[in-house]
């Protein structure tokens, strides 16, 4: 399992990389192993406003439809329509393919979530 | 939660494991798509020893099951299978079985794994004169090979002529890599293929025979989720979806397997005064035509009216579509009309395509 340096992670296994006070989210390795193929995604709508712990969309594998959380608030202001396409790149890379980016709201929510090293530890126990 | 013989194999091999009918089972191995895909151009080897197994035996155990069942067993020969829906009174369904004609007066049931309970008991109070009925399902491991490919791995593990069985065709003892079994040319999937059934203690021994023996053939374990997929498009129904104690073998399109002619069975009035009068509903199969996943238990409608509900749905591996199928009202299962699917509040156009989306190439 790929965990990436400089990161954030969320306890529901998605990544958060902050550029300029905007933030990319995505699903971990750990998830897209987890969901198996993925072959639908579905991205929330520029322009919406989001607090932490709101859905920011569905990720399909071929069984079951999962949401995604955003772990942090913001607006959702670029969504990555690659993935309506090529639903399987959160299985090849699940690093480069971020579901949307929001401009934070409250930067001090970073704070809140994991580093590479503590969510490898978090990972480890959900086994 | 029950696990099957195989569970520590399975985990060896990377599956991951999830719950089904109270049983923990290998859902994938690598991956739902590559396993559909190898099932279709090689084979796959799947550990369906979850499915209950039943025997009814004695002077009067064909005319009890011959009552029980939708389908004609009548003039069945031993050594061979037959499908069949089993009814309630109402025409409601039991469970859909496999009969096993062992002899002239021993049949082995096979019936899902979630119905095992409820069928047997089942059986047990529609059960007539001299029929013993035992739960069996704790003596088989069921291992099924499935492919293009399959016949061509178990011939180099047996002597006995594989090719000469028909689908349906089954052996009641035969030596497959030293393991005896009993052998059906049966399957789940839409591809020619076997099923084994063997005593637990030899599942292992013959799994990794069959998987070292298959290698080379393109065999790969295949999981529960493939097995949806490609018996979703091979259009076979599943209990719990297309049918149910509140759907009809005949709402399902299951009327080949309903012989109104065989004399009394249970249900046969209501089938037929439900045939006589013309079905309301009708299981049908769509495609999407606005991106998204149709799921079990999504709502299907056209503008203001609600005209059913989706009882399977995915994407399909072999035609990289997402479809569906549906229990609708009559007047819209015509094919290419238009209809919605609301997955998730969201209204999404979908097209009635015919069914099966899939058919094996030589049928």
């Amino acid at each position: 399992m790929i965990i990436k340096e400089g990161l954030k992670y969320s306890k529901e296994h998605e990544w958060v990389r902050v550029e300029d006070g905007e933030a990319y989210v995505g699903i971990t390795d750990y998830a897209q192993n987890a969901l198996g193929d993925v072959v639908f995604v579905e991205l929330p709508e520029i322009g919406a406003g989001l607090n932490a712990g709101d859905s920011l969309g569905v990720v399909e594998s071929v069984k079951a439809a999962s949401d995604v959380y955003t772990p942090v608030a913001g607006t959702v202001i670029k969504v990555n329509q690659e993935l309506t396409e090529n639903p399987g790149k959160i299985n090849e890379s699940p690093y480069e393919a971020w579901i949307a980016v929001i401009k934070l709201s409250d930067p001090s929510q970073l704070d809140e979530l994991m580093d590479e090293k503590e969510y490898k530890e978090f990972c480890s126990k959900e086994g | 939660m029950k696990r099957t013989v195989l569970h520590e194999t399975h985990s060896g091999l990377g599956a991951k494991m999830a719950e089904f009918a109270g049983w923990l089972l290998p859902t994938w191995y690598s991956g739902i798509i590559e396993e559909h895909e190898r099932v279709r151009k090689a084979a796959g080897i799947f550990d369906v020893s979850h499915m209950g197994e039943i025997m009814a035996e004695g002077p009067d155990a064909g005319e009890f099951i011959q009552k029980l069942v939708t389908n004609n067993i009548e003039n069945m020969k031993t050594g061979r299978a037959r499908y069949s829906p089993m009814c309630y009174p109402n025409g409601g369904t039991v469970d859909d079985i496999l009969i096993y004609k062992l002899s002239d007066t021993k049949y082995l049931l096979v019936v899902n794994a979630a119905n095992t309970e409820k069928d047997f008991n089942w059986m047990k109070s529609m059960a007539c004169g001299r029929t013993e009925i035992k739960d069996v399902s704790g003596e088989y491991a069921l291992l099924a090979v499935q492919g293009p490919r399959a016949v061509h791995i178990l011939k180099k593990m047996t002597d006995f002529p594989l090719e000469s069985m028909k689908p349906f065709d089954f052996v009641g003892s035969v030596p497959v890599a030293g393991v005896d079994c009993m052998l059906s040319r049966t399957g789940y999937t839409g591809e020619d293929g076997f099923e084994l059934f063997v005593s637990p203690w030899d599942a292992k021994q013959l799994w990794d025979k069959i998987l070292e023996e298959g290698k080379d053939e393109g065999l790969v374990p295949a999981g529960l989720g493939a097995r949806d997929t490609l018996r979703l498009e091979a259009a076979m129904p599943l209990y719990g979806h297309e049918l149910s104690e509140d759907i009809t073998p005949l709402e399902a399109g299951l009327e080949r397997f309903v012989k109104f002619d065989k004399g009394d069975f249970t249900g046969r009035d209501a089938l037929l005064k439900q045939k006589e009068e013309g079905l309301s509903r009708q299981l049908t199969g769509f495609e999407m035509l606005d991106s998204g996943i149709p799921r079990n238990g999504h709502r299907v409608q056209v503008g203001d009216e609600v005209i059913g509900f989706v009882t399977s749905g995915s994407f399909i591996p072999t035609m990289k579509k997402n479809v569906g199928m549906a229990l609708l009202k009559r007047k819209y299962c015509k094919m290419g009309t238009e209809i919605e699917v609301v997955v998730r509040n969201k209204t999404l156009k979908a097209r009635i395509t015919k069914l099966p989306f899939y058919t094996r190439k030589g049928e």
